[in-house]
């Protein structure tokens, strides 16, 4: 089974800028893949070639084996952009009733009320677009990209307009996308975000891939702190596998150990270290 | 193409709500008004008139010659209609954030700028068809005059009104919003311009301005379209009468013959191909 989304050496020039250089990246089924990287880095340019908004100068992108663009890779695609709206003088309802005539979903009310009530809307299916909050828009739009059951969900800054309750909603939302084997390439700034919910992580600069892996894989080890009744012992070279010995050690020194924690680099960390540090 | 009927519903519905329109129905109503009062006046004060002892229908002339300024303002009316429906389709939605939630759906890209033809289509058509009968409507009641041809000019008038909707569109593809409305009421000015050029040529007997009127009414074809309903108008008056009407004002009636709907059908089709195979291949 092809993955999700699939990117083989995709490029794309503007002139004489060269946005993306050769970007290889997948995103398997249920996979939950956050792109990070400092403006100007490509992402957005990735997502729009994904979603064949933006035609790539070498390489190819693929929705589900199909090339991207096509009709059919359209068919499994649901996608929020960074910057987007909706005609003011529509309802959320009319605007999910709208996407669903576009996709050809036969999913009717009960579609366009369960998508409302995942991201929160339910109350507001009859509220105006020009009468919503930006979070709240922000929040139709999440409903609209997955109007038609999409097997893939490119997300541009989905969180980027709502507060610590609606990125919340979005948290749970992810959560379950995964759970129903959603593959999902979310492009945030938000770090905590990323570092939560996904299962990979894809970090841009200058248009090339400069870090990828989980999480876990990406954070490099900084030693073991243990706590004891002399205070905080800072072990720099230690591991998690060293932890054991180190705490019979100081038993038997006959020290009383309050509590160890292993120490790693954040992924905040890791991404400064990755995209040059302040230029981020 | 199974999504054509439906972009065309969003755009007529986005059309019919938009603020612009409701501005565009009371100016109608106001130039209507007007008309009305032009028109009343004019011929009440042409029954005055002795002729000047020129051989000339005083009643036809006045009708021919009112009416034949009704069309210019509902071509002008329908042009702006025209513009604002088309001028932002492309780079201004894309810009704004409106066309990529639609683009990206499984519709083509071509299925969504026919839709918002036909969108603006369906408003514009029946708007022109609609000035342009209650003008003639108006004129026979302040004149009891009533043009010689009334369906041909009314449906040239409309596909003049056309030929800009889909250079507004194709324009939307290259220009921002802005730009473009600009660009097309410099257009649509040319195009007013070969005409007045063109009857300086005649009344000058100049060979050159009459050809480069021609050809330039040609290239912008609404102004030939307009410029062929306003011969159609009046199309059986004869001598002095006939000739003071053709030198009426903006733009001179003149009978394009049989090859100007298949011109413009030629050049429709061309500036859609144009701007459905630049659209296909713009990023976004």
């Amino acid at each position: 089974m092809p993955p999700a989304l699939a990117v083989h050496d995709v490029a794309k020039r503007y002139g004489r800028i060269e946005a993306l250089k050769g970007v290889d990246l997948a995103v398997e089924s249920g996979e939950l893949v956050g792109l990070l990287g400092p403006n100007g880095a490509g992402k957005s340019t990735l997502v729009k070639i994904a979603c064949g908004l933006i035609r790539a100068s070498r390489g190819r992108a693929e929705i589900c084996g199909a090339p991207a663009g096509s009709p059919s890779a359209r068919a499994a695609l649901g996608y929020l952009a960074e910057l987007f709206r909706f005609p003011g003088w529509y309802s959320a309802d009319e605007v999910l009733r709208l996407h669903q005539r576009l996709v050809a979903s036969h999913g009717g009310q009960s579609e366009r009320h369960e998508l409302l009530e995942l991201v929160g809307l339910a109350e507001a299916h009859r509220v105006r677009v020009d009468a919503m909050s930006k979070g709240m828009q922000q929040r139709l739009g999440i409903a609209q990209a997955l109007v038609g059951s999409p097997q893939v969900l490119l997300l541009d800054e989905p969180t980027s307009a709502l507060d610590p309750a609606g990125r919340r909603t979005v948290r749970a939302l992810l959560e379950e996308l995964r759970r129903r084997n959603i593959g999902v390439l979310l492009n945030s700034h938000l770090l905590s975000e990323i570092e939560l919910v996904c299962d990979r992580v894809v970090i841009l600069s200058h248009g090339a891939v400069v870090a990828a892996g989980t999480p876990g894989e990406l954070s490099r080890p900084r030693g073991v702190e243990i706590e004891t009744d002399r205070g905080f012992q800072h072990f720099a070279n230690a591991g998690r596998d060293d932890v054991p010995a180190l705490v019979e050690n100081l038993v038997a020194e006959g020290r009383r150990v309050y509590g160890v924690r292993v120490l790693a680099t954040s992924l905040e960390e890791e991404y400064l270290h990755a995209v040059g540090g302040d230029d981020a | 193409m199974r999504a054509v009927p439906i972009i065309a519903l969003y755009a007529l519905q986005e059309a019919l709500r938009r603020r612009i329109f409701h501005v565009v129905l009371v100016l109608t109503a106001l130039y209507l008004a007007l008309y009305w009062l032009g028109a009343d006046t004019a011929f009440e004060e042409v029954q005055r008139f002795e002729g000047g002892g020129l051989p000339v229908e005083e009643k036809e002339l006045t009708g021919g010659t009112l009416f034949g300024l009704s069309m210019f303002g509902t071509l002008f009316l329908g042009a702006v209609l025209a513009a604002f429906l088309t001028l932002g389709v492309v780079r201004g939605d894309a810009e704004r954030g409106l066309l990529q939630p639609l683009v990206v759906r499984p519709i083509g890209r071509s299925a969504l700028l026919v839709g918002r033809f036909l969108g603006a289509a369906a408003v514009c058509v029946p708007y022109v068809f609609a000035v342009f009968t209650v003008c003639a409507l108006i004129t026979r009641a302040a004149g009891g005059w009533w043009p010689d041809q009334f369906l041909r000019p009314g449906a040239e008038l409309a596909a003049g009104v056309l030929v800009i909707a889909v250079l507004g569109l194709l324009g939307s593809v290259f220009l921002s919003a802005t730009a473009n409305g600009i660009a097309i009421f410099m257009v649509f000015g040319a195009g007013l311009v070969a005409g007045l050029l063109g009857q300086i040529g005649e009344a000058l007997d100049s060979d050159t301005l009459q050809t480069v009127a021609e050809r330039t009414s040609w290239a912008l074809p609404f102004e030939a379209l307009y410029q062929d309903a306003l011969y159609r108008i009046t199309a059986e008056s004869r001598g002095f009468t006939g000739l003071a009407i053709q030198l009426g004002p903006f733009g001179g009636s003149q009978s394009a013959g049989a090859n100007l709907h298949l011109w413009v059908a030629a050049y429709f089709a061309a500036a859609l191909g144009l701007t459905l195979a630049a659209f296909s291949r713009k990023d976004l």
